[in-house]
């Protein structure tokens, strides 16, 4: 341990001081595409990525974020007054957030949606250095799903949370970084207000944090399994 | 009495003769009959009904020139009375002409009937035993006051009846070539506070005074008549306005407006010249007691990390125990006898922040206290009361102060510069000097954005904010004391958190680490209001 590293915070951190956390896990069948929501006390939610997003593994680069998200709609577009948050733009389950380009041609795009996961996706044989990592994890492991790819690469940012978009985080236009550095605070994505009366509800589609961790370990195991490779630190960039 | 002591105590004139006797005869009460004579002398109108009647006797049969319809060989049990309403309404019916009444036969009556103009409101409404009625409702609600305001609210049909009236004696007038202007007639409520304030000053042993706190009012009504006012509707549609709840549209306002329009031959035309004379006298409505607000000031610390400053209540469950406002409050509402008050202060600290130095400014509003008055020791007796009951938080400079006072607390609020001292914890070891160039830092501009942990209830903007100075005090590896003076409406805990890079610069970006609050305390509230007062 490095002489000054930083201990463990022995009172609860700002997130966990306000916030619950929930998560989404595969979100629109993707893949590990885990997002995480912080609910506060009063309602209000943050979009942020799950530790176990592919975006988080060591070795991705983000080249830029983009909250053009069609032709006609950019997040940064939104624009809120009043204490009623009148203007928000209304997010429904198949609305996108950003989407967030790679360095290695990876495009990744954050949605607000609390869909299930369904269906499967069809895989395309595509090859490039990382993805023969994947798509070698993937075929020696038919049952675990599909890899995105290149080809599909509208894979896209859900908020997983049905409300009304309050800001988008503009700061990680300019510092994609801060996204991996630090992506449950400065590195949110969204913050979205839900009706007054769903705010209890909109949790009922999300996993809670213990629940999360139990996925997490379950699909460590079964790479482990599959893979026949115990040691867990070589999986941490296998996204399975 | 002889004819010149009359004359001193009623002014009336040979002009006069006529009207009185038209009014006697449409059913007007003497003190009405007065007003119409511009009668302006006050001790005139606190003789009693039946005084005024002798006197208004005497001054008809004053008069010998005039011929009269003397009936002499009438037995005496057969007497006309003043006030029989069958046989007069018969004799004016026609065009408002009037027969004179036989006066030698006209006596005061102890059955007295009901005015047709006033309605028994300076009648019996005005008398010793009415005020007394009221003055033990007033006894009974168990006010303190040295004075008081006395306001009467009146039937709106009055006015359409006085106005009628008025109408009847300027054409009789009009007739001998005389003139009279509604102005000319003596006001209703004029006349009726001139014997009323008397009789309650008495009674309650307190002056009437227009600018006192304490105020005695009294609704009457008087359903019988309320369909007077509606032929106006029609005649002056624009003057009324139609409410949304269930409060009639004849409001004295609207109708003063409509009659101020109408023409003399439209309301003639509309409203009976004579009078329909009422079953009885108005009602009381309402008696109400109420005490203009009195504002109590002070300041206060607060020395627990659990406790609101408002009670802290959801879906109507107390979700925390007590306040600042329940514990200065409760005492307060004790003492002035009050139902309800008002919490307001100079800003405002979170539950887990403290404030100390010299407190934070409050002002609390108690509504219709039953107790007013109090010296200045007693306020302080009472301060120290709540001081001993609890140590969460302590009151000083507690007194009474002007509901004008209360602006110097909000200007404070928006105004005045804060002082706090922080608790950080830093992510990443710090030695000393990696925290003081911050006391280099001089008025540091910030940028911060509607704090997400009050975003659901405040609209979401950018304030810029300004951090005027700080001071450090190491601790450890990990921990520093941050001092700071800032502008008023700065969110520190956000300063220093950075809510999510909300807010820009934060203490974060200038350490170049995570930092977090583990404390707040308020230092001072620097605003030079209310008055200090000595130990």
């Amino acid at each position: 341990m490095e002489v000054g590293e930083a201990p463990v915070q022995t009172f609860p951190s700002m997130v966990d001081r306000y916030f619950r956390r929930w998560y989404k896990t595969d979100v629109k069948g993707k893949q590990c595409e885990d997002h995480c929501i912080l609910q506060h006390s009063n309602r209000i939610c943050v979009i942020t990525l799950a530790e176990s997003h592919p975006l988080l593994q060591s070795g991705r680069k983000i080249k830029s974020i983009s909250y053009q998200i069609s032709a006609n709609c950019s997040r940064l577009q939104n624009k809120v007054s009043g204490k009623s948050k009148r203007g928000g733009q209304f997010l429904t389950e198949l609305a996108p957030l950003c989407r967030i380009l790679c360095i290695d041609g990876e495009e990744y795009t954050i949605y607000s949606s609390n869909i299930d996961k369904r269906g499967e996706f069809q895989r395309t044989a595509e090859s490039d250095g990382l993805l023969t990592t994947w798509s070698q994890c993937a075929s020696e492991t038919p049952l675990v799903g599909v890899v995105p790819s290149k080809k599909e690469a509208d894979c896209e940012y859900w908020s997983c949370i049905r409300g009304r978009l309050l800001e988008v985080n503009e700061n990680i236009l300019q510092e994609p970084s801060l996204l991996q550095k630090k992506p449950s605070t400065e590195g949110y994505i969204a913050v979205v207000l839900p009706k007054f009366e769903e705010s209890k509800s909109i949790t009922q589609g999300l996993i809670n944090q213990e629940q999360y961790q139990d996925i997490i370990s379950k699909r460590h195991k079964t790479t482990a399994a599959i893979m026949g490779n115990t040691d867990p630190t070589s999986l941490s960039d296998c996204i399975l | 009495m002889d004819s010149r002591g009359l004359e001193v105590m009623f002014p009336l004139k040979e002009k006069d003769r006529r009207v009185v006797q038209m009014l006697l005869s449409a059913g007007c009460c003497p003190r009405c009959i007065l007003r119409f004579c511009s009668v302006g002398i006050q001790p005139t109108y606190r003789l009693s009904c039946k005084e005024l009647f002798t006197e208004l006797h005497k001054f008809l049969n004053d008069d010998e020139d005039k011929s009269k319809v003397v009936e002499y060989d009438q037995p005496p049990c057969k007497k006309i009375r003043l006030q029989d309403s069958e046989k007069n309404d018969s004799d004016s019916e026609q065009n408002g002409a009037v027969k004179l009444l036989s006066s030698g036969n006209v006596l005061p009556d102890d059955e007295v009937k009901t005015c047709t103009v006033c309605l028994g409101i300076l009648q019996d409404l005005c008398e010793t035993d009415f005020v007394k009625k009221v003055c033990a409702k007033v006894d009974s609600a168990g006010y303190h006051f040295n004075s008081l305001v006395f306001s009467v609210s009146l039937p709106p049909q009055l006015l359409v009846r006085e106005h009628a009236t008025w109408l009847l004696v300027k054409q009789e007038l009009g007739q001998q070539g005389n003139i009279l202007k509604k102005d000319d007639i003596l006001q209703l409520k004029e006349v009726y506070k001139w014997i009323t304030h008397p009789l309650l000053s008495e009674e309650l042993g307190v002056p009437v005074d227009g600018k006192s706190l304490f105020e005695l009012s009294v609704v009457f009504a008087h359903p019988e008549t309320d369909g007077d006012c509606h032929f106006l509707a029609t005649a002056c549609r624009e003057c009324f306005r139609p409410t949304k709840s269930k409060q009639s549209i004849f409001t004295r306002m609207a109708v003063v407006k409509a009659l101020e329009k109408i023409k003399d031959g439209d309301f003639l035309q509309q409203f009976p010249h004579q009078l329909e004379r009422p079953k009885s006298s108005c009602v009381i409505q309402e008696i109400q007691c109420t005490h203009d607000s009195i504002y109590v000031a002070g300041r206060y610390n607060k020395f627990s990390r659990n406790l609101p400053q408002t009670p802290w209540v959801i879906d109507g469950e107390r979700k925390m125990e007590s306040s600042v406002e329940e514990l200065i409050g409760e005492p307060l509402k004790k003492m002035f006898k009050v139902d309800s008050l008002n919490f307001s202060s100079s800003g405002r600290e979170d539950v887990d922040v403290r404030a100390l130095g010299n407190g934070r400014p409050f002002a609390i509003e108690l509504l219709n206290p039953r107790r007013a008055t109090f010296l200045q020791n007693e306020l302080k007796e009472l301060q120290q009361k709540i001081n001993s009951s609890t140590d969460k938080i302590q009151v000083r400079d507690l007194q009474i102060v002007t509901r004008e006072a209360i602006g110097h607390m909000k200007e404070g609020e928006e105004e005045k510069t804060k002082s706090y001292s922080a608790l950080i914890w830093t992510e990443k070891a710090i030695v000393k000097n990696d925290i003081d160039f911050l006391q280099d830092l001089q008025d540091l501009k910030l940028d911060q954005k509607t704090p997400l942990r009050v975003l659901h209830r405040r609209p979401l903007a950018v304030r810029t904010r300004v951090i005027h100075n700080m001071r450090v005090e190491y601790i450890d590896l990990h921990h520093f004391r941050l001092y700071l003076k800032t502008q008023a409406g700065t969110y520190v805990k956000e300063f220093v958190h950075g809510d999510f890079g909300r807010t820009q610069p934060n203490l974060g970006t200038l350490l170049n680490m995570t930092t977090d609050i583990v404390e707040l305390d308020v230092e001072s509230v620097d605003v030079d209001w209310p008055p200090k007062l000595d130990e």
